[in-house]
């Protein structure tokens, strides 16, 4: 597994995503990439957004380590993302009611659930102070 | 990501090009909320965008709801990968698209 830190703010995110795809980019489709590509988005911006939100951390604390790995024999993407802030499992949110009327939806709490649909499989855990996300995909190839 | 207003009478047309993600989503928060003042008709050209992830997803929900009491709103030219989240997220059944 190759990783890499980032800081965590939302301008990262352009870094982030040529460090994910100059490793898998060769066997990823389109379709693939973008739906990647949105789960790596709604993960990292919730970092950046939450994780170091209480004024305790300083400002070189507040990073993100994220690992990428291709399983060969079943041509799957592995992505984990690693940060030391507040505990916090994103699995546990609620699905958005996706049958409700425009007045009625809420704006916002979509990000997680389209990372749950965007890939095969998600997991959390928190152990020695970091809150590890991995998100694996079945790349179709190109 | 390049955003393009045509305002023709009470028809606000936007143009969008590119990625409308969590680092461009501001702009468009900021241009549709310059120009939507007494629009009735709001339309979103998507043909030249490239992708959407939730950010861009709550400024269009949030201009559905403001165009509920003013008018009505549509999304044209939607392409098929961008078609796919719309559809994930239930937006499909509360925008209209052409």
């Amino acid at each position: 597994m190759v990783e890499k830190t980032f800081k965590a703010s939302k301008e990262s995110l352009a870094e982030i995503n040529n460090f994910i795809f100059d490793i898998i980019e060769d066997k990823c489709a389109m379709r693939d990439k973008m739906q990647l590509e949105l789960a790596i988005e709604e993960i990292f911006v919730n970092i950046a957004n939450y994780a170091y939100a209480d004024s305790e951390f300083k400002d070189e604390e507040k990073t993100a380590t994220i690992g990428v790995d291709i399983e060969e024999s079943s041509g799957t993407a592995v992505i984990v993302f690693k940060d030391s802030g507040v505990q916090y499992n994103p699995l546990t949110k609620e699905d958005p009611d996706t049958e409700l009327k425009a007045s009625e939806r809420q704006i916002g709490g979509l990000g997680i659930f389209i990372t749950k649909k965007c890939v095969d499989d998600i997991k959390y855990e928190y152990s020695c102070g970091k809150n590890t996300l991995t998100i694996k995909k079945l790349l179709s190839g190109k | 990501m390049n955003i393009e207003k045509t305002r023709e009478e009470n028809t606000l047309t936007i143009v969008l090009e590119g990625r409308l993600d969590t680092t461009t989503a501001p702009d468009v928060e900021k241009e549709l909320h310059a120009s939507i003042e007494g629009v009735e008709s709001l339309i979103w050209d998507m043909e030249k965008l490239e992708y959407i992830s939730s950010a861009g997803l709550r400024i269009l929900l949030a201009a559905q709801k403001i165009m509920e009491k003013q008018g009505a709103m549509k999304l044209v030219n939607v392409s098929e990968d961008i078609m796919e989240i719309l559809d994930i997220t239930g937006f499909t059944g509360i925008l209209t698209i052409e």
